[in-house]
Protein backbone atom coordinates (compact mmCIF):
# COMPACT_ATOMS: atom_id res chain seq x y z
CA UNK A 1 0.00 0.00 0.00
CA UNK A 2 1.42 3.43 -0.69
CA UNK A 3 1.86 6.29 2.27
CA UNK A 4 -1.05 7.77 0.60
CA UNK A 5 -3.50 4.83 0.60
CA UNK A 6 -2.29 4.61 4.53
CA UNK A 7 -3.15 8.17 5.00
CA UNK A 8 -6.35 8.12 3.71
CA UNK A 9 -7.63 5.15 6.10
CA UNK A 10 -6.22 6.79 8.54
CA UNK A 11 -8.28 10.29 8.38
CA UNK A 12 -11.32 8.22 7.36
CA UNK A 13 -11.26 5.85 10.43
CA UNK A 14 -10.63 8.71 12.54
CA UNK A 15 -13.65 10.65 10.70
CA UNK A 16 -15.85 7.80 11.01
CA UNK A 17 -15.25 7.25 14.36
CA UNK A 18 -16.29 11.05 15.16
CA UNK A 19 -18.64 11.41 13.84
CA UNK A 20 -19.72 8.03 15.51
CA UNK A 21 -20.25 9.91 18.43
CA UNK A 22 -22.31 12.50 17.63
CA UNK A 23 -23.90 9.74 15.96
CA UNK A 24 -24.89 8.06 18.99
CA UNK A 25 -25.86 11.58 20.87
CA UNK A 26 -28.00 12.17 18.49
CA UNK A 27 -29.92 8.79 18.71
CA UNK A 28 -30.37 8.88 22.23
CA UNK A 29 -31.52 12.33 22.13
CA UNK A 30 -34.00 11.53 18.80
CA UNK A 31 -34.77 8.39 20.59
CA UNK A 32 -36.05 10.31 23.88
CA UNK A 33 -37.63 12.86 22.29
CA UNK A 34 -39.65 10.82 19.54
CA UNK A 35 -40.80 9.04 22.59
CA UNK A 36 -41.32 11.40 24.84
CA UNK A 37 -42.64 14.72 23.48
CA UNK A 38 -46.00 13.08 22.84
CA UNK A 39 -47.20 13.01 26.51
CA UNK A 40 -45.56 16.08 27.33
CA UNK A 41 -47.87 18.54 28.38
CA UNK A 42 -48.66 21.48 30.36
CA UNK A 43 -50.74 19.44 32.82
CA UNK A 44 -48.16 16.76 32.87
CA UNK A 45 -45.76 19.40 33.77
CA UNK A 46 -47.75 20.99 36.97
CA UNK A 47 -49.69 18.26 38.36
CA UNK A 48 -48.84 15.58 40.25
CA UNK A 49 -48.51 11.58 39.93
CA UNK A 50 -52.07 9.70 40.24
CA UNK A 51 -53.36 6.31 39.55
CA UNK A 52 -50.48 4.47 41.53
CA UNK A 53 -48.52 6.67 39.51
CA UNK A 54 -50.25 5.39 35.71
CA UNK A 55 -51.01 8.78 34.87
CA UNK A 56 -50.60 12.11 36.12
CA UNK A 57 -47.27 14.75 35.69
CA UNK A 58 -44.21 14.78 37.15
CA UNK A 59 -44.37 18.03 39.31
CA UNK A 60 -43.52 17.25 42.83
CA UNK A 61 -40.62 15.36 40.99
CA UNK A 62 -39.29 18.66 39.17
CA UNK A 63 -39.61 20.89 42.15
CA UNK A 64 -37.76 18.09 44.00
CA UNK A 65 -34.61 17.96 41.80
CA UNK A 66 -35.08 22.23 41.73
CA UNK A 67 -34.57 22.22 45.66
CA UNK A 68 -31.67 19.37 45.92
CA UNK A 69 -29.86 22.11 42.92
CA UNK A 70 -30.22 24.84 45.13
CA UNK A 71 -29.18 22.77 48.32
CA UNK A 72 -26.25 20.96 47.34
CA UNK A 73 -24.70 23.94 45.43
CA UNK A 74 -25.38 26.53 48.39
CA UNK A 75 -23.29 23.48 50.32
CA UNK A 76 -20.77 22.57 47.49
CA UNK A 77 -20.26 26.14 45.93
CA UNK A 78 -19.22 28.30 49.10
CA UNK A 79 -16.99 25.16 50.30
CA UNK A 80 -15.51 24.54 46.93
CA UNK A 81 -14.57 27.91 45.79
CA UNK A 82 -13.13 29.07 49.11
CA UNK A 83 -10.94 25.66 49.35
CA UNK A 84 -9.86 26.22 45.83
CA UNK A 85 -8.49 29.94 46.52
CA UNK A 86 -6.72 28.43 49.60
CA UNK A 87 -4.91 25.66 46.95
CA UNK A 88 -4.62 28.58 44.33
CA UNK A 89 -3.85 31.64 45.89
CA UNK A 90 -2.40 30.85 49.43
CA UNK A 91 -0.68 27.69 50.16
CA UNK A 92 1.88 27.73 47.26
CA UNK A 93 3.14 24.53 46.14
CA UNK A 94 3.78 22.52 48.94
CA UNK A 95 3.08 18.60 50.13
CA UNK A 96 -0.02 19.73 51.92
CA UNK A 97 -1.04 21.50 49.02
CA UNK A 98 -0.34 18.57 46.66
CA UNK A 99 -2.25 16.02 49.07
CA UNK A 100 -5.29 18.20 49.04
CA UNK A 101 -4.85 17.95 45.33
CA UNK A 102 -4.41 14.67 44.90
CA UNK A 103 -7.36 13.51 47.70
CA UNK A 104 -9.72 15.78 45.46
CA UNK A 105 -8.81 13.68 42.66
CA UNK A 106 -9.57 10.59 44.56
CA UNK A 107 -12.57 11.57 46.20
CA UNK A 108 -14.24 12.59 42.23
CA UNK A 109 -13.48 9.01 41.12
CA UNK A 110 -15.38 7.36 44.00
CA UNK A 111 -18.32 5.59 42.82
CA UNK A 112 -21.34 7.45 43.23
CA UNK A 113 -23.53 4.74 44.94
CA UNK A 114 -20.71 4.79 47.76
CA UNK A 115 -21.75 8.49 48.65
CA UNK A 116 -25.56 7.05 48.80
CA UNK A 117 -24.58 5.22 51.69
CA UNK A 118 -21.89 7.62 53.06
CA UNK A 119 -24.79 10.08 53.53
CA UNK A 120 -27.11 7.24 54.62
CA UNK A 121 -24.96 6.43 57.20
CA UNK A 122 -23.67 9.76 58.15
CA UNK A 123 -26.86 12.46 57.62
CA UNK A 124 -29.41 10.11 57.56
CA UNK A 125 -28.57 8.08 60.74
CA UNK A 126 -25.68 9.60 62.73
CA UNK A 127 -26.22 13.30 62.52
CA UNK A 128 -30.35 12.43 62.53
CA UNK A 129 -31.83 14.64 59.26
CA UNK A 130 -33.59 11.41 58.07
CA UNK A 131 -34.52 11.27 54.42
CA UNK A 132 -34.52 14.69 53.88
CA UNK A 133 -33.82 17.27 51.50
CA UNK A 134 -30.78 18.55 53.77
CA UNK A 135 -29.21 15.06 54.06
CA UNK A 136 -29.70 14.47 50.30
CA UNK A 137 -28.37 18.15 49.38
CA UNK A 138 -24.70 17.17 51.69
CA UNK A 139 -24.77 13.94 49.67
CA UNK A 140 -24.46 15.86 46.45
CA UNK A 141 -22.65 18.58 47.89
CA UNK A 142 -20.01 16.04 48.71
CA UNK A 143 -20.77 14.30 45.10
CA UNK A 144 -19.66 17.36 43.25
CA UNK A 145 -17.09 19.36 45.54
CA UNK A 146 -14.35 17.78 43.78
CA UNK A 147 -16.11 19.29 39.84
CA UNK A 148 -16.12 22.41 41.96
CA UNK A 149 -13.14 22.77 43.53
CA UNK A 150 -10.97 21.68 40.09
CA UNK A 151 -12.87 23.93 38.18
CA UNK A 152 -11.95 27.07 40.46
CA UNK A 153 -8.69 26.19 40.68
CA UNK A 154 -8.50 26.28 37.14
CA UNK A 155 -10.34 29.54 36.44
CA UNK A 156 -8.04 31.32 39.53
CA UNK A 157 -5.01 30.33 37.46
CA UNK A 158 -6.37 31.73 34.42
CA UNK A 159 -6.17 34.88 35.92
CA UNK A 160 -2.77 36.83 35.12
CA UNK A 161 -0.51 37.36 37.84
CA UNK A 162 0.45 41.00 36.59
CA UNK A 163 -3.23 41.58 38.19
CA UNK A 164 -2.47 40.55 41.30
CA UNK A 165 1.23 41.66 41.14
CA UNK A 166 -0.32 45.31 40.19
CA UNK A 167 -3.22 45.23 42.83
CA UNK A 168 -0.50 44.13 45.84
CA UNK A 169 1.47 47.07 44.46
CA UNK A 170 -1.44 49.48 44.73
CA UNK A 171 -1.63 49.07 48.72
CA UNK A 172 -4.31 46.35 48.87
CA UNK A 173 -4.18 43.36 50.78
CA UNK A 174 -4.14 39.88 49.90
CA UNK A 175 -7.68 39.49 50.64
CA UNK A 176 -8.68 42.78 48.88
CA UNK A 177 -6.65 41.35 45.54
CA UNK A 178 -8.59 38.44 45.91
CA UNK A 179 -12.20 39.62 46.50
CA UNK A 180 -11.43 42.90 44.20
CA UNK A 181 -9.34 41.81 41.32
CA UNK A 182 -8.80 37.88 41.58
CA UNK A 183 -12.46 36.67 42.34
CA UNK A 184 -14.37 39.16 39.42
CA UNK A 185 -11.71 38.14 36.73
CA UNK A 186 -12.29 34.26 37.61
CA UNK A 187 -16.18 35.05 37.53
CA UNK A 188 -17.53 34.11 34.70
CA UNK A 189 -15.27 30.63 34.58
CA UNK A 190 -16.67 29.70 37.95
CA UNK A 191 -19.89 30.01 37.49
CA UNK A 192 -19.62 27.80 34.31
CA UNK A 193 -17.98 24.71 37.17
CA UNK A 194 -20.99 25.87 39.05
CA UNK A 195 -23.49 25.15 36.24
CA UNK A 196 -22.17 21.75 35.27
CA UNK A 197 -22.15 21.05 38.36
CA UNK A 198 -26.03 21.69 38.41
CA UNK A 199 -26.18 19.14 35.25
CA UNK A 200 -24.44 16.50 37.34
CA UNK A 201 -26.14 16.81 40.50
CA UNK A 202 -29.50 16.81 38.84
CA UNK A 203 -28.96 13.55 37.09
CA UNK A 204 -27.51 11.65 39.83
CA UNK A 205 -29.59 8.73 41.08
CA UNK A 206 -27.92 6.67 43.75
CA UNK A 207 -26.65 9.60 45.75
CA UNK A 208 -30.21 10.26 46.72
CA UNK A 209 -31.61 6.70 47.17
CA UNK A 210 -30.86 6.17 50.25
CA UNK A 211 -31.16 10.23 51.35
CA UNK A 212 -34.00 11.39 50.23
CA UNK A 213 -35.62 10.21 47.21
CA UNK A 214 -39.14 9.48 48.21
CA UNK A 215 -41.27 6.49 46.16
CA UNK A 216 -44.24 8.66 45.37
CA UNK A 217 -45.20 11.62 47.32
CA UNK A 218 -47.76 13.95 45.52
CA UNK A 219 -47.47 16.83 47.84
CA UNK A 220 -44.68 19.32 47.56
CA UNK A 221 -42.52 19.85 50.47
CA UNK A 222 -43.06 22.32 53.64
CA UNK A 223 -39.37 22.31 55.05
CA UNK A 224 -36.05 21.33 54.23
CA UNK A 225 -36.62 18.29 56.65
CA UNK A 226 -38.64 16.86 53.78
CA UNK A 227 -38.24 13.84 51.78
CA UNK A 228 -39.03 14.82 48.14
CA UNK A 229 -39.32 12.93 44.36
CA UNK A 230 -36.70 13.12 42.01
CA UNK A 231 -36.53 13.05 38.51
CA UNK A 232 -34.00 10.41 38.14
CA UNK A 233 -35.42 8.34 40.68
CA UNK A 234 -38.84 8.95 39.40
CA UNK A 235 -37.65 8.07 36.56
CA UNK A 236 -36.07 4.82 37.58
CA UNK A 237 -39.35 3.88 39.27
CA UNK A 238 -42.12 3.76 36.96
CA UNK A 239 -39.15 2.26 34.50
CA UNK A 240 -38.90 -0.26 36.70
CA UNK A 241 -41.53 -1.40 39.05
CA UNK A 242 -44.64 0.15 38.27
CA UNK A 243 -47.99 -1.84 38.94
CA UNK A 244 -48.60 -1.55 34.64
CA UNK A 245 -45.09 -0.95 32.59
CA UNK A 246 -46.63 -0.48 29.83
CA UNK A 247 -48.99 2.09 30.26
CA UNK A 248 -46.55 3.92 32.54
CA UNK A 249 -43.38 4.07 29.32
CA UNK A 250 -44.63 7.11 27.79
CA UNK A 251 -44.85 8.75 31.07
CA UNK A 252 -41.24 7.68 31.48
CA UNK A 253 -39.88 8.52 28.56
CA UNK A 254 -41.61 11.99 29.12
CA UNK A 255 -39.58 12.20 32.33
CA UNK A 256 -36.46 11.27 30.69
CA UNK A 257 -37.42 14.16 28.00
CA UNK A 258 -37.64 16.91 30.99
CA UNK A 259 -34.72 15.79 32.51
CA UNK A 260 -32.52 15.48 29.30
CA UNK A 261 -33.85 18.94 28.67
CA UNK A 262 -32.76 20.77 32.02
CA UNK A 263 -29.01 19.11 31.70
CA UNK A 264 -29.10 20.56 28.36
CA UNK A 265 -30.33 23.91 29.48
CA UNK A 266 -27.67 24.06 32.05
CA UNK A 267 -24.75 23.05 29.84
CA UNK A 268 -26.02 25.01 27.21
CA UNK A 269 -26.20 28.34 29.64
CA UNK A 270 -22.52 27.12 30.77
CA UNK A 271 -20.91 27.62 27.20
CA UNK A 272 -23.28 31.30 26.37
CA UNK A 273 -21.50 32.36 30.03
CA UNK A 274 -18.34 31.59 29.08
CA UNK A 275 -18.77 33.12 25.51
CA UNK A 276 -20.33 36.12 26.75
CA UNK A 277 -17.74 36.90 29.49
CA UNK A 278 -14.63 35.21 27.74
CA UNK A 279 -14.95 38.08 24.90
CA UNK A 280 -15.73 40.91 27.87
CA UNK A 281 -12.99 40.27 30.03
CA UNK A 282 -10.02 39.31 27.16
CA UNK A 283 -6.73 40.06 28.33
CA UNK A 284 -5.28 41.98 25.95
CA UNK B 1 14.92 60.32 50.48
CA UNK B 2 15.92 56.78 49.28
CA UNK B 3 19.10 55.29 50.64
CA UNK B 4 20.49 51.71 50.83
CA UNK B 5 23.26 50.54 52.88
CA UNK B 6 25.46 47.64 52.49
CA UNK B 7 22.45 45.68 50.74
CA UNK B 8 23.10 42.13 49.78
CA UNK B 9 20.32 39.77 48.57
CA UNK B 10 19.53 36.35 47.93
CA UNK B 11 17.43 34.07 45.92
CA UNK B 12 17.87 30.89 48.05
CA UNK B 13 21.94 30.15 47.11
CA UNK B 14 22.37 32.91 44.35
CA UNK B 15 23.83 36.16 45.48
CA UNK B 16 22.00 38.28 43.27
CA UNK B 17 22.55 41.89 44.86
CA UNK B 18 26.13 42.72 46.66
CA UNK B 19 26.94 45.42 48.85
CA UNK B 20 25.21 47.86 47.10
CA UNK B 21 25.15 51.29 48.76
CA UNK B 22 23.21 54.35 47.56
CA UNK B 23 21.77 57.42 47.69
CA UNK B 24 18.59 58.73 45.98
CA UNK B 25 17.60 62.45 46.38
CA UNK B 26 14.04 63.76 46.46
CA UNK B 27 12.62 65.02 43.67
CA UNK B 28 15.26 63.58 40.95
CA UNK B 29 15.11 61.03 38.69
CA UNK B 30 17.58 57.80 39.15
CA UNK B 31 18.15 55.41 36.20
CA UNK B 32 19.17 52.20 36.78
CA UNK B 33 20.95 50.30 33.46
CA UNK B 34 22.97 47.29 33.35
CA UNK B 35 23.11 44.30 31.03
CA UNK B 36 19.60 41.74 31.54
CA UNK B 37 20.09 39.62 35.44
CA UNK B 38 22.52 42.50 36.45
CA UNK B 39 20.10 43.06 39.88
CA UNK B 40 18.78 46.26 38.65
CA UNK B 41 15.03 45.09 38.94
CA UNK B 42 15.19 43.03 41.90
CA UNK B 43 17.54 46.06 43.87
CA UNK B 44 13.89 48.59 42.59
CA UNK B 45 11.54 45.97 43.80
CA UNK B 46 13.15 46.63 47.36
CA UNK B 47 11.88 50.03 47.59
CA UNK B 48 8.24 48.53 47.86
CA UNK B 49 9.16 45.16 49.06
CA UNK B 50 7.87 42.96 45.95
CA UNK B 51 10.59 40.88 46.68
CA UNK B 52 8.85 39.61 49.24
CA UNK B 53 6.45 37.45 47.40
CA UNK B 54 9.28 35.68 45.59
CA UNK B 55 9.77 32.28 48.16
CA UNK B 56 13.74 31.92 49.11
CA UNK B 57 14.31 35.93 48.79
CA UNK B 58 16.73 37.07 51.73
CA UNK B 59 17.83 40.49 52.16
CA UNK B 60 20.83 41.94 54.52
CA UNK B 61 21.55 45.55 55.01
CA UNK B 62 19.45 48.87 55.62
CA UNK B 63 16.73 50.30 53.09
CA UNK B 64 15.87 53.35 54.20
CA UNK B 65 13.25 55.91 52.75
CA UNK B 66 12.91 59.48 54.16
CA UNK B 67 14.63 58.10 57.26
CA UNK B 68 12.59 55.30 58.01
CA UNK B 69 13.89 51.49 57.87
CA UNK B 70 11.28 50.05 55.44
CA UNK B 71 12.36 46.10 56.11
CA UNK B 72 11.70 47.16 60.15
CA UNK B 73 9.44 45.06 62.14
CA UNK B 74 6.47 48.14 62.50
CA UNK B 75 6.58 48.86 58.87
CA UNK B 76 3.41 47.45 57.42
CA UNK B 77 3.75 46.10 53.88
CA UNK B 78 0.40 47.69 52.51
CA UNK B 79 1.48 51.17 54.34
CA UNK B 80 4.69 51.12 52.71
CA UNK B 81 3.34 50.54 48.89
CA UNK B 82 0.69 53.39 49.41
CA UNK B 83 4.01 56.04 49.56
CA UNK B 84 6.22 53.56 46.68
CA UNK B 85 3.81 53.60 43.98
CA UNK B 86 5.01 51.07 41.13
CA UNK B 87 4.45 50.85 37.09
CA UNK B 88 5.16 47.61 35.37
CA UNK B 89 7.15 46.73 32.37
CA UNK B 90 3.67 45.62 30.43
CA UNK B 91 0.55 48.20 30.90
CA UNK B 92 -1.25 45.73 33.48
CA UNK B 93 -4.27 47.48 34.03
CA UNK B 94 -7.32 45.31 35.31
CA UNK B 95 -10.04 44.08 33.57
CA UNK B 96 -12.31 47.16 35.38
CA UNK B 97 -12.78 50.32 33.56
CA UNK B 98 -10.81 53.37 33.03
CA UNK B 99 -12.73 55.14 35.67
CA UNK B 100 -11.89 51.89 38.21
CA UNK B 101 -8.84 51.52 37.15
CA UNK B 102 -7.49 54.61 38.77
CA UNK B 103 -9.78 54.60 41.77
CA UNK B 104 -8.81 51.46 42.76
CA UNK B 105 -5.87 52.36 44.90
CA UNK B 106 -7.92 54.96 46.82
CA UNK B 107 -11.09 52.23 47.34
CA UNK B 108 -8.81 49.74 49.07
CA UNK B 109 -7.24 52.54 51.41
CA UNK B 110 -10.41 52.75 52.58
CA UNK B 111 -11.27 56.00 50.49
CA UNK B 112 -15.49 55.95 50.85
CA UNK B 113 -15.64 60.22 49.77
CA UNK B 114 -17.48 60.02 45.97
CA UNK B 115 -16.45 62.93 45.14
CA UNK B 116 -13.24 63.19 46.29
CA UNK B 117 -12.84 59.99 44.44
CA UNK B 118 -14.09 61.62 41.88
CA UNK B 119 -11.17 64.40 42.35
CA UNK B 120 -8.18 62.37 42.35
CA UNK B 121 -8.79 60.34 39.54
CA UNK B 122 -8.95 63.67 36.95
CA UNK B 123 -5.90 65.01 38.66
CA UNK B 124 -4.12 61.58 38.39
CA UNK B 125 -5.50 61.40 34.83
CA UNK B 126 -4.30 64.83 34.22
CA UNK B 127 -0.69 63.78 35.65
CA UNK B 128 -0.30 61.01 33.89
CA UNK B 129 -0.77 63.60 30.22
CA UNK B 130 -4.17 61.09 29.59
CA UNK B 131 -6.97 63.08 30.92
CA UNK B 132 -8.01 64.73 27.51
CA UNK B 133 -7.95 61.15 25.39
CA UNK B 134 -10.26 58.99 27.69
CA UNK B 135 -12.43 62.15 29.65
CA UNK B 136 -15.78 61.09 27.72
CA UNK B 137 -15.32 57.52 28.16
CA UNK B 138 -14.44 56.70 31.86
CA UNK B 139 -16.81 54.39 32.04
CA UNK B 140 -14.97 52.16 29.12
CA UNK B 141 -13.19 49.19 29.97
CA UNK B 142 -9.36 49.66 30.40
CA UNK B 143 -8.69 47.03 27.76
CA UNK B 144 -9.94 49.68 25.08
CA UNK B 145 -6.72 51.68 25.33
CA UNK B 146 -3.88 51.58 23.30
CA UNK B 147 -0.84 49.53 24.94
CA UNK B 148 0.86 53.27 25.17
CA UNK B 149 -2.72 54.62 26.75
CA UNK B 150 -2.84 51.63 28.98
CA UNK B 151 0.55 52.58 30.70
CA UNK B 152 -0.48 55.69 31.16
CA UNK B 153 -3.19 54.44 32.90
CA UNK B 154 -1.05 52.60 35.42
CA UNK B 155 0.99 55.47 35.58
CA UNK B 156 -2.29 57.63 37.09
CA UNK B 157 -3.24 54.60 38.91
CA UNK B 158 -0.10 55.17 41.01
CA UNK B 159 -0.33 58.71 41.46
CA UNK B 160 -3.79 58.26 42.94
CA UNK B 161 -2.75 57.16 46.07
CA UNK B 162 -0.57 60.18 46.12
CA UNK B 163 3.18 58.40 46.47
CA UNK B 164 6.17 60.48 47.36
CA UNK B 165 8.46 57.59 45.43
CA UNK B 166 7.78 55.93 42.03
CA UNK B 167 9.14 52.77 40.48
CA UNK B 168 9.48 52.49 37.16
CA UNK B 169 10.34 48.87 35.78
CA UNK B 170 11.27 49.41 31.62
CA UNK B 171 7.53 51.66 31.26
CA UNK B 172 8.39 52.03 27.78
CA UNK B 173 10.07 48.87 26.52
CA UNK B 174 6.70 47.39 25.54
CA UNK B 175 5.34 50.75 23.51
CA UNK B 176 5.95 52.19 20.24
CA UNK B 177 8.59 55.18 19.88
CA UNK B 178 5.48 57.59 19.98
CA UNK B 179 4.35 56.73 23.35
CA UNK B 180 7.34 56.03 24.90
CA UNK B 181 8.49 59.80 24.05
CA UNK B 182 4.88 60.65 25.83
CA UNK B 183 5.58 58.68 28.92
CA UNK B 184 9.26 60.10 28.90
CA UNK B 185 7.70 63.87 28.93
CA UNK B 186 5.34 62.32 31.53
CA UNK B 187 8.37 61.28 33.84
CA UNK B 188 9.96 64.98 33.14
CA UNK B 189 6.86 66.61 34.38
CA UNK B 190 6.35 64.33 37.65
CA UNK B 191 9.79 64.89 38.96
CA UNK B 192 8.71 68.16 40.56
CA UNK B 193 6.59 65.76 42.78
CA UNK B 194 7.79 62.80 43.04
CA UNK B 195 11.53 61.01 43.28
CA UNK B 196 11.60 58.91 40.32
CA UNK B 197 13.28 55.19 40.24
CA UNK B 198 13.30 54.06 36.78
CA UNK B 199 15.14 50.84 35.39
CA UNK B 200 15.82 51.16 31.26
CA UNK B 201 17.74 48.65 29.10
CA UNK B 202 17.57 52.10 26.52
CA UNK B 203 21.04 53.65 27.16
CA UNK B 204 19.36 56.69 25.00
CA UNK B 205 16.57 56.62 27.41
CA UNK B 206 18.62 56.95 30.89
CA UNK B 207 20.20 59.72 29.11
CA UNK B 208 17.66 62.06 28.39
CA UNK B 209 15.20 61.52 31.55
CA UNK B 210 17.51 60.88 34.21
CA UNK B 211 19.85 63.46 36.62
CA UNK B 212 21.60 60.42 38.09
CA UNK B 213 22.23 56.77 36.50
CA UNK B 214 23.71 53.49 38.47
CA UNK B 215 25.39 51.34 36.24
CA UNK B 216 24.85 47.61 37.36
CA UNK B 217 26.82 44.56 36.65
CA UNK B 218 26.62 40.59 38.14
CA UNK B 219 25.02 42.07 41.09
CA UNK B 220 27.16 44.90 41.87
CA UNK B 221 26.96 48.51 41.72
CA UNK B 222 30.07 49.20 39.17
CA UNK B 223 29.32 53.11 38.81
CA UNK B 224 27.24 55.66 40.59
CA UNK B 225 26.98 59.16 39.01
CA UNK B 226 25.36 62.28 37.58
CA UNK B 227 23.95 60.92 34.14
CA UNK B 228 25.82 63.56 32.14
CA UNK B 229 29.31 62.26 33.56
CA UNK B 230 28.28 58.75 33.16
CA UNK B 231 27.39 59.51 29.44
CA UNK B 232 30.34 61.58 28.81
CA UNK B 233 33.21 60.73 31.01
CA UNK B 234 32.83 57.32 32.59
CA UNK B 235 35.45 56.20 35.21
CA UNK B 236 35.19 52.74 35.03
CA UNK B 237 36.53 50.91 31.76
CA UNK B 238 33.69 48.71 32.17
CA UNK B 239 30.72 51.34 32.10
CA UNK B 240 32.45 52.56 29.27
CA UNK B 241 32.17 49.61 27.19
CA UNK B 242 29.04 49.29 28.05
CA UNK B 243 27.40 52.32 27.14
CA UNK B 244 29.08 52.73 23.89
CA UNK B 245 27.49 49.27 23.48
CA UNK B 246 30.63 47.11 23.30
CA UNK B 247 28.44 44.25 25.15
CA UNK B 248 25.40 43.84 27.00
Amino acid sequence: MGKKTNQSIAFWTFRILGLLVVAILFWILGFIVWHGVGVISWDFLTTAPTDGMTGGGIFPAIVGTFCLIIGSMVIAFPVGVMSAIYTTEYAGNGKIVRFIRVMTNNMSSIPSIIFGLFGMSLFVNTLGFGDSIIAGSFTLGLLVLPLVIRTTEEALKAVPDSYRTGSLALGATKLQTITRVVLPTAFPNITTGLILSIGRVSGETAPILFTVAAYFLPKLPASIYDQVMALPYHLYVIATSGTDLEATRPIAYGTALVLIAIVLVMNLLASMMRRYFGGKNKVN
Amino acid sequence: MIETKNIDFYYGDFHALKNISMKMEANTVTALIGPSGCGKSTFLRLFNRMNDLIPGAKLTGECLIDGQDIYGKSVQVDELRKKVGMVFQKPNPFPKSIFENVAYGLRVNGVKDRNFIKQRVEESLVGAALWDEVKDKLKKSAFELSGGQQQRLCIARALAISPSVLLMDEPASALDPISTSKVEELIHELKRDYTIVIVTHNMQQAARISDKTGFFMLGELVEYSDTKKMFLNPEKQQTQNYITGRFG
